[in-house]
């Protein structure tokens, strides 16, 4: 179970010398790592296993494992380097993709769909591919899996509707929002977490120096679209005058 | 002739996607400004006249898969034939619309030739040969214009409506015929079947979109808000408020766990206008906001604000808007 440390989704971001800022608001896991979080747990509850949580970063990251082991993960892993945001997609997914056969024999890898700060939703599939692994995004339910043929049948949810397929474990999963409700962590998990030894590897044991961190060039704005003016509130006599004040408005606008 | 600049066509079951057509016209800017020539990729199985349509748009050249094993996307196939063509044609940038489809092949394409790929384009500038690539990061909060650090292979997509649809009816395109690479044994997803799909236009297509939240107060309350998108012809979004209640579906969702959104109408209704809402659908051309709050926070990013009850203003403005159109 892989998770990315964010800044929180209700986080005003700035803007400091290209980089992002987001003063002190909190970090959280990736609000979409949680259902897969939660969908990694209920396969545990259904299946048996266990679930190892494993993320990418500076020892900030070490609270995002603590979170997930309080919330019923057993074991955590960081992959120490600088702050996930200096690596590219393409180095944090031959990072993760060395990490994960040294850890264990995994079964299934889930992911959340993206990560809702640099939002570009490459790494599950990435993953799969160095791995080579079946890869299954964008992952609404998991179907049955069946262990004794090692097969896997979900729904996944795409641009046009659902899609229900079939594949072969071991396997890399995303999933979107629609699959669980995650739970909170629990006292117990809490205390439990607090205590966890957290295994540590350093992104250098996993891929050679030579490699580069990042093969993109980036620098960060704020939007222009930030500085609204006020809005224009359509009155009239009645429902009907308002109504056709807006038609008006929308018409002239070229809208409708 | 087919190594400057391609276009990844995605389509669903045969039917062209609006996205791709734009990314037509992405294609043609930078092919125009940088000296190269537009390729359209196009894979599937029974398409010739999708293939004959993208012909006829504004490309150079066409390279088609034809064949039984690309009836269904599936990024093992599709992954290794792109790759392949790139070996043999060696184009400089490859461009894909964001759709969900692409972001697989994107990520698989990124590692077999380990490059850094760019999704979600908004904007494009060309400066020595290298594309920068505005994109939205942070939910939209925030613009980060990259681009790669060398010459690699650029691999970007274009999220819908950034371009303008491209011009099609043209003389016919010539079209190279290639075979697929993987056999249907070699592939191991299989796809069993296709449930509560639509091809018609989706919520990030729409140039129309009207969304309902916590102020609908029920499933029953998003009838009105259903009636006024269907007629005026936009999709139909919700805030999470609306969908975590279980009045609608997920697919339905705008905002930062949500779809994305840039129509050039987007109508709210009852919708308090969160953050994370916003930065689903901030760029949004004209935002009207129909709430019976004028302190919510919507109405002060909304171009328009009307101070009233949905229930009682929507039926009176499809009143309105039927009658216009008689």
């Amino acid at each position: 179970m892989c998770v990315k440390y964010t800044p929180d989704s209700a986080a005003n971001m700035s803007v400091e010398g290209g980089k992002a800022n987001w003063g002190d608001s909190p970090m959280v896991i990736n609000p979409w790592d949680e259902y897969a979080l939660e969908e990694a747990l209920r396969i545990k509850d259904k299946y048996g296993g266990n679930v190892t949580v494993l993320t990418m970063g500076d020892e900030i990251a070490k609270d995002a494992l603590r979170t997930s082991i309080a919330m019923g993960c057993d074991h955590g892993v960081l992959i120490l380097g600088e702050s996930s945001s200096m690596y590219d997609t393409r180095f944090t997914s031959q990072v993760i993709s060395k990490a994960i056969p040294r850890i264990n024999d995994f079964h299934l890898v889930f992911f959340g769909k993206q990560a809702i700060d640099g939002d570009t939703g490459l790494v599950p599939m990435s993953v799969a591919n160095l791995l080579d692994w079946p890869g299954l995004s964008y992952v609404s339910k998991i179907v049955s899996i069946d262990e004794n043929n090692d097969g896997i049948e979900v729904v996944r949810l795409l641009d046009e509707g659902y899609q229900e397929c079939i594949a072969k474990l071991p396997c890399v999963i995303s999933v979107v929002k629609e699959i669980n409700e995650p739970r909170y962590p629990s006292f117990v998990g809490i205390r439990k977490a607090s205590k966890v030894e957290i295994e540590v590897i350093a992104v250098d044991e996993l891929v050679d120096v030579e490699v580069e961190p990042s093969l993109l060039r980036w620098s960060v704005s704020k939007d222009s679209v930030d500085t609204y003016d006020d809005p224009e509130i359509l009155q009239g006599d009645d429902m009907s005058s308002i109504a056709r004040a807006l038609i008006t408005k929308l018409t002239a606008d070229k809208v409708i | 002739m087919h190594s400057g600049i391609w276009v990844y066509i995605d389509h669903f079951q045969g039917e062209l996607l609006t996205v791709s057509s734009e990314v037509v016209t992405a294609a043609r800017l930078l092919a125009d400004k940088m000296g190269l020539s537009v390729t359209a990729i196009v894979c599937g199985h029974n398409i010739d006249d999708l293939i004959d349509q993208i012909a006829r748009s504004d490309v150079d050249y066409v390279i088609a898969c034809d064949d039984i094993t690309m009836a269904d996307f599936r990024y093992e196939s599709f992954g290794a034939l792109l790759a392949k063509l790139y070996a043999e044609h060696k184009p400089k940038i490859i461009l894909m619309p964001s759709t969900h489809r692409c972001r697989d092949l994107i990520a698989t394409l990124s590692v077999k030739l380990d490059v850094s790929a760019i999704t979600d384009g908004v904007d494009l500038n060309v400066e020595n040969d290298i594309v920068q690539v505005t994109r939205p990061v942070y939910a939209g909060k925030l613009n980060a214009k990259v681009s790669v650090s060398d010459l690699f292979c650029q691999i970007i997509s274009i999220r819908p409506r950034t371009f303008a649809v491209c011009e099609s009816n043209q003389e016919r395109s010539e079209v190279l015929q290639v075979d697929p690479v993987y056999e249907e044994s070699e592939i191991v997803i299989k796809v069993v079947s296709y449930d509560n799909y639509s091809t018609k236009k989706t919520l990030s297509d729409s140039s129309i979109v009207v969304s309902g939240g916590r102020g609908v107060g029920g499933p029953e309350g998003f009838q009105p808000v259903r009636q006024l998108a269907e007629t005026l012809d936009g999709a139909l979004g919700a805030s999470r408020a609306a969908v975590d209640s279980g009045w609608i579906s997920y697919d339905h969702q705008v905002g930062q766990t949500g779809k994305t959104v840039s129509p050039d109408l987007y109508i709210a209704c009852g919708i308090s206008g969160a953050i994370q809402h916003q930065a689903g659908m901030r760029t949004s051309k004209i935002i009207v906001a129909i709430n019976k709050d004028v302190q919510a926070p919507i109405m002060k990013f909304a171009t328009y604000g009307i101070v009233a009850d949905l229930f009682d203003f929507i039926p009176v403005l499809i009143e309105e808007l039927n009658s216009r159109s008689v």
